[in-house]
């Protein structure tokens, strides 16, 4: 357990310091550190320029001068990085990267570069189209500027060899966190929701073989433990992202645990591998087609609420929980779709609205409470 | 009436009853409708005698009509937000119910978009195809991060043409018509030079143009922009302003004391109060994106200048391009003011708008207001709020004047 503790401590330093997780990084080996904005960033361009890619999905903070760049009415998360970057909270970053899946995310970039003209914005943007090969040769297109700027900033060029190995060393990153999340099933208490989400979350702040040895480590610690047992409900969770700890402590309150998730924050970053090829700009262009039920990616079928009921039955989840993020386009069009797919499929699902800048979570506690109850009289 | 003898007006009112009624009888013989977005590539359509209809153009007129709320309503208790697209939760909705206070179209056999105006589309549509069980034709249209449409988003575009062609031959079940195609685009390009023609007209000062007369004309570029009876239309409309000019005349029914750019989508809602407001200040609505949006230029026959043109319509401009549209739009129409409309509808109306509002007016000096509203859920608008802005701008113009009359 006391291996499990530490290899916890190091996975929340860097999520509660992710200011100095940067300055370290950039102290101890002179590279850049480049902010990758949600939802998809080609981060292995980034990491193969020998920079430290961090994630940017936003954070709690007193909103101010965001205002007076967008409206009220965008989401939490941009309205969080535009006020930190504007407090010099990001000044130790090189450039940020920001694609442009939803309407926001086609305005932020543009603001950014007027109102915090300091920090470079690289905007890119991913097809629609994305299954026919003029989509994915589009694609390549964008990453072939992604990593123009990028050997811009190191002033070395990024060769295929050290793109290829990128590729490699993210995939492998994205297979450890699959086995992490299996495994983190048998053991429950150990591996609350909000440690789980410490675990993923903390892959943000590192760089990634790291990372994977940390969980790698931390799954081999666990396994060494007996399987715990659980006498409460299951979920899974969907939407954007499930935070902050508070809210999902909330859930191990009620004896609720998280045993699979379709996160954009969590599962849906790492579900989807690079595949192999000679052309590695041209792979990493192809996983975007190989992408399913994510709502920022175009799919007329809408398989994206079948995949929740499959991964609800392989899993012996008792419910699903929609984590909205306020004012997310994408998300709330998908929403009416699963009210119908779940209540077919007989799956009770639990409408919780995120917003990073909310004070109080009481109103979310007692949903909460509500739904494990319901759960529980369902059986 | 013969139409060689009709008013704009009169064209107008039957060429717009006639595309409902198309439709509407086409359906009912068994032939293709589709539902497509407003500035998606027609030509494609039109070349295989599919009957189009626009659920942006369907919504606005029920939100002008006063008919939004229970449609509204009803898409908010199917789990719709109250965030998203007024325009979508009225479509979406009518889908179910098939019963409005303004034209009962038919539902599609297929679905056609284009995110040249914006993302919403796409998961509109998607939602529509689920639950209509139809195909959906996207022509995806990468938003525009640089000044210029970038030869590979043109190759992008390009292929997209041909694919949608392909699921169209597929769908209606015959070749795609070449030659008629040709015809179409040089149809639907006449029509865009005698739409730019007629609203160039809001340029002359005063303008023999009422600018809030646009609103009606424009339905007209939406849903028939490949047809002959469009260019008829919008020569008639540019003649009768020529002679108007000619005349001294106005469409004006007040003394245009004021000029103003209007940024973003009507408040179909409430068209009738912010008109009012503006005649009790004699303000005239001459300058709007709107005249730029169906402008649609392009070669044809070239496939590579249609996907540019379909790819630099004014939502999918970068910033700096939008800065120096609306620069053009103030100079060209000479107008004293600017009043955007801070849209809960559309993000892309809005999210970059603090920032253009301020360089435009770096740029040309001209007092802008900003309101709060919604294209179409009469809910997210005040009358007050918008009077009590248009009062201030009004002022501003006025005290503007005053002191250029003094210098």
């Amino acid at each position: 357990m006391e291996a499990i503790k530490n290899i916890l401590t190091v996975m929340q330093d860097v999520v509660s310091h992710p200011g100095q997780a940067v300055k370290d990084y950039k102290k101890k080996t002179g590279k850049a550190v480049i902010g990758c904005f949600p939802v998809y960033c080609p981060e292995e361009i980034v990491h193969a320029a020998g920079m430290l890619p961090v994630g940017m999905w936003g954070g709690h903070t007193q909103i101010s001068q965001a205002l007076t760049i967008v409206p009220s009415f965008c989401c939490s998360i941009m309205q969080s990085n535009i006020e930190l970057a504007l407090k010099g909270v990001y000044n130790d970053l090189d450039a940020v990267i920001i694609s442009s899946p939803c309407d926001t995310l086609k305005s932020i970039p543009q603001d950014w570069g007027y109102a915090i003209p300091h920090i470079k914005v690289i905007q890119i943007v991913y097809p629609q189209m994305r299954k026919i090969t003029a989509g994915i040769e589009y694609l390549k297109s964008e990453f072939k500027r992604v990593k123009k700027e990028m050997e811009a900033i190191s002033g070395e060029p990024i060769s295929d060899a050290a793109l290829q190995k990128s590729i490699a060393v993210y995939n492998e990153h994205r297979s450890v966190l699959r086995d992490f999340c299996v495994e983190a099933r048998n053991y429950p208490i150990t591996i609350t929701p909000a440690v789980r989400h410490l675990v993923i979350k903390s892959g943000y702040f590192m760089e990634k073989s790291r990372h994977t040895q940390l969980i790698k480590s931390l799954i081999n610690e666990l396994k060494s433990l007996a399987p715990e047992n659980w006498t409460g409900k299951k979920l899974i969770l969907t939407g954007y992202t499930a935070e902050p700890d508070a809210l999902l402590d909330l859930f191990t309150e009620n004896a609720l645990t998280v045993v699979g998730d379709d996160l954009a924050h969590e599962s849906r970053q790492f579900r989807t591998d690079v595949p192999a090829g000679d052309d590695p700009l041209y792979a990493l262009a192809q996983q975007w087609s190989l992408v399913e039920g994510c709502s920022l990616a175009y799919d007329q079928q809408k398989k994206r609420g079948q995949m929740i009921i499959d991964m609800a039955r392989e899993t012996g989840a008792d419910g699903i929980v929609m984590c909205m993020m306020k004012f997310c386009d994408p998300e709330e069009f998908d929403y009416p779709i699963f009210v119908k797919e779940f209540d077919a499929a007989d799956f009770p699902l639990l409408f919780l609205e995120v917003d990073q800048q909310r004070q109080s979570l009481e109103q979310e506690r007692t949903r909460i409470q509500g739904f494990a109850e319901m759960l529980r009289m369902k059986g | 009436m013969s139409e060689d003898k009709m008013t704009s007006k009169e064209l107008l009112a039957e060429l717009t009853a006639k595309h409902y009624h198309d439709a509407i009888e086409g359906k009912k013989r068994g032939e293709l409708v589709a539902w497509s977005s407003s500035i998606a590539p027609q030509e494609l359509c039109e070349t295989m005698g599919i009957h189009v209809l626009y659920p942006e153009n369907h919504a606005a007129a029920i939100g002008a009509k006063g008919g939004a709320l229970p449609l509204i309503d009803h898409a908010e208790a199917q789990g719709y937000s109250l965030d998203l697209c007024s325009y979508a939760r009225i479509n979406l909705a009518y889908k179910d119910l098939q019963n409005c206070c303004f034209e009962n179209v038919p539902l599609p056999d297929l679905l056609i978009i284009c995110n040249n105006i914006c993302n919403t589309l796409v998961k509109w549509y998607e939602n529509l195809a689920k639950e209509l069980n139809i195909p959906l034709i996207c022509i995806d249209v990468p938003y525009n991060v640089d000044y210029e449409v970038t030869q590979e988003r043109i190759d992008y575009i390009k292929a997209q043409f041909l694919v949608a062609i392909q699921q169209l031959e597929e769908i209606c079940g015959k070749p795609f018509d070449y030659v008629r195609f040709q015809s179409v685009m040089e149809t639907s390009i006449r029509a865009a030079k005698a739409w730019n023609r007629a609203t160039a007209y809001a340029n002359y000062k005063p303008s023999p143009l009422n600018g809030f007369n646009l609103y009606n004309y424009m339905s007209l570029m939406v849903c028939m922009r490949g047809r002959e009876e469009s260019v008829k239309f919008f020569n008639i409309l540019a003649d009768e302003l020529e002679e108007m000019v000619q005349t001294g005349k106005t469409q004006l029914p007040f003394e245009e004391k004021h000029r103003i750019m209007w940024d973003g989508i009507a408040c179909w809602p409430y068209l009738g109060h912010n008109f009012k407001t503006f005649k009790n200040h004699g303000i005239n609505m001459v300058g709007s994106t709107y005249p730029s949006a169906w402008t649609l230029l392009y070669e044809a026959g070239d496939l590579d200048s249609m996907a540019r043109c379909y790819s630099a319509i004014v939502l999918n401009l970068n910033l700096q391009r939008n800065i120096d549209l609306r620069v053009k739009i103030i100079e060209e129409s000479k107008c004293d003011g600017a009043v955007y409309h801070l849209n809960r509808s559309c993000k892309l109306c809005d999210f970059m708008h603090y920032k253009i509002s301020e360089e435009v007016y770096k740029r040309t000096g001209v007092p802008y207001v900003f309101f709060d509203g919604d294209q179409t859920d009469p809910r997210s608008f005040a009358k007050a709020q918008f009077e009590t802005r248009i009062q201030a701008l009004t002022e501003t113009m006025e005290n503007n004047k005053a002191q250029q009359n003094i210098k």
